[in-house]
């Protein structure tokens, strides 16, 4: 059994009286596909800003690819990746400059950047469009170089937060493809996303509601417990919010 | 059926990109009616071109009898449209926002209460609150009092529910019915597949063209291929199997299943759950399916593109 990427006990958030993450205990392992779901204002962000170090918790414990959340944030911040629907790539950058803005951003030597920049092009086929701006690709290419910069610094995990919200269907599946590929590589993956279907391809899910954690298991055992047929049927009888906003 | 919205060969590009593309359909009155698409598919801009907000490069558009380009002004005050970014004022209550709204319009919230009283009532406890202020799901529920508080005849609505968790996107199809069933003419576009099925009809959209236009119904019977369901212990070794024999012609994911097609012609369920068994497959189960929205679109969408996706 290796090691836990992702390891917190009753980590908490409190913003004055109000508990927006309430004892959260993880335990995550090496090549795990972790979903994360839960209605809006369940707790998801504020769970999410604080693993990936940018937000202090109140209290509980936590390690995150083996940096403690309150005195090893910046070590955190550097061998996590992150990826969302919202914030991935420069439109106005062209491929080859997008590589080497996050390399940078992630500390990489300039050999290293010229060394991964052309593995990265090649794996990816995008040697021919290097020097082309971003906005005008494909989405589907994109999303796999959104992916690929985000794990450019082979971090142990990759938070990815509604990584396909609005992509065609074709496409949703492709990046499931990279996300599977990537696990099997023995990449973390910690994803959330409003599409049940999804969430049945993680290995295990966790459903927050109200700031705490309202089941955590596998799908298929999900799905045994409230007797039914689909993960959208398990959320719609969970995740009703009750929270007065 | 009275045409509610008429498009005609409208088209339009952003410098070198044509954003949409000879597209022609009508809207009855009273109709809930879908358009479906990723993002880039043209549905914001067509959303723009029927509410007046953007000229068309070609084509003809008539909404409740009248031109887009030349009656703007009469158009306006008869239609509401929510815009899919948030576009209320965050700085105002939720209430101000309302009000601001309704005056706008030359109307009072009062007025038109009970068309929005569904909705708005679960505002009402956060009427103070600066609409900044507001959760995703709550923020939506305003935008579309706004857009409802001056009684419009017809109603457009960009992506109200993307973003918006599962539960809260089955509320605001409820909400949606219910206005429908007032009578009030729904245009609505989303990428989520399965809000497709509670439109009275919808079309397809991608890459500024449309695929199809159909009811959700008729829309599945373009898919022409025997559908089969399989599961299998390992889903993804199953994926990257199917995929990887000559006989597959799809192989798409569908939760805990995978969505398959073969070329052979008659190929039988039994066939191919013997032959996975072969190859060391275990807890497998092979089905014939009727195809969902979401196959069709999938395989609409190959059909067009060839190979050229990446």
């Amino acid at each position: 059994m290796s090691e836990p990427v992702i390891h917190t006990d009753k980590l908490t958030k409190r913003f004055g009286d109000f508990v927006a993450v309430d004892a959260l205990s993880l335990t995550i392992s090496s090549g795990e596909i972790f979903g994360f779901l839960g209605a809006n204002g369940a707790g998801k962000t504020t769970a999410i800003r604080m693993l990936t170090g940018l937000l202090a918790p109140t209290s509980g414990k936590a390690t995150v690819a083996g940096f403690d959340l309150y005195t090893g944030a910046e070590g955190v911040k550097r061998n996590i990746g992150y990826m969302s629907q919202r914030f991935s790539l420069y439109d106005d950058l062209t491929v080859r400059e997008n590589i080497r803005f996050f390399a940078g951003i992630y500390g990489l030597t300039d050999q290293a950047i010229k060394e991964k920049s052309r593995q990265l092009l090649e794996t990816l086929k995008l040697v021919a469009v290097a020097d082309t701006r971003l906005a005008s690709l494909p989405l589907g290419w994109k999303q796999k170089l959104a992916f690929s910069v985000a794990i450019l610094h082979e971090p142990k995990i990759v938070f990815l937060d509604e990584p396909t919200g609005g992509v065609d269907p074709v496409t949703r599946r492709r990046f499931w493809d990279m996300i599977y590929e990537a696990s099997g590589r023995g990449l973390t993956i910690f994803v959330t996303t409003h599409y049940m279907d999804e969430a049945e391809y993680c290995n295990r899910l966790c459903i927050m509601v109200d700031g705490k954690v309202a089941v955590l298991d596998r799908p298929e055992a999900m799905k045994r417990h409230f007797g039914v047929e689909s993960m959208n049927e398990v959320f719609i009888q969970l995740a009703r919010p009750h929270r007065t906003e | 059926m009275k045409e509610a919205v008429l498009i005609a060969g409208v088209g339009k590009r952003f410098g070198e990109v044509q954003v949409l593309q000879e597209v022609t359909l009508s809207v009855g009155e009273g109709e809930l009616f879908g358009f479906i698409g990723a993002d880039g598919a043209g549905k914001t801009t067509l959303f723009r071109i029927l509410a007046t907000l953007l000229l068309p490069d070609e084509g003809r558009s008539e909404v409740l009898g009248l031109d887009v380009v030349r009656s703007y002004r009469d158009i306006r005050k008869r239609i509401g449209y929510m815009p899919g970014k948030f576009s209320l004022y965050p700085d105002l209550s939720v209430e101000e926002n309302l009000r601001f709204f309704a005056s706008v319009f030359g109307t009072t919230v009062e007025k038109n209460y009970e068309l929005i009283r569904d909705i708005y009532s679960q505002l009402e406890p956060f009427k103070t609150r600066r609409a900044g202020k507001l959760s995703g799901g709550m923020k939506q529920k305003l935008a579309l009092s706004c857009a409802l508080v001056h009684r419009p005849e017809v109603l457009f609505l960009d992506e109200p529910t993307t973003g918006v968790d599962a539960v809260s996107r089955k509320e605001f199809w409820q909400m949606l019915g219910r206005l429908r069933e007032q009578g009030m003419t729904i245009l609505v576009s989303t990428p989520y597949m399965d809000e497709a099925v509670l439109c009275d009809r919808i079309a397809f959209m991608q890459e500024g063209r449309m695929l199809a236009l159909d009811t959700p119904t008729g829309i599945t019977t373009l898919f022409r291929k025997p559908l089969f369901a399989i599961r299998a212990r390992e889903t993804w070794r199953l994926l990257c199997a199917l995929r990887a024999s000559s006989h597959a012609a799809s192989v798409y994911a569908f939760g805990s299943a995978l969505h398959y097609t073969d070329n052979r012609p008659a190929v039988r369920a039994d066939e191919l759950l013997v032959a996975l068994q072969a190859d060391g497959f275990t807890e497998v189960s092979v089905s014939v399916i009727q195809p969902g929205i979401e196959d069709t679109f999938i395989a609409l969408m190959e059909e067009k593109q060839g190979s050229d996706h990446v």
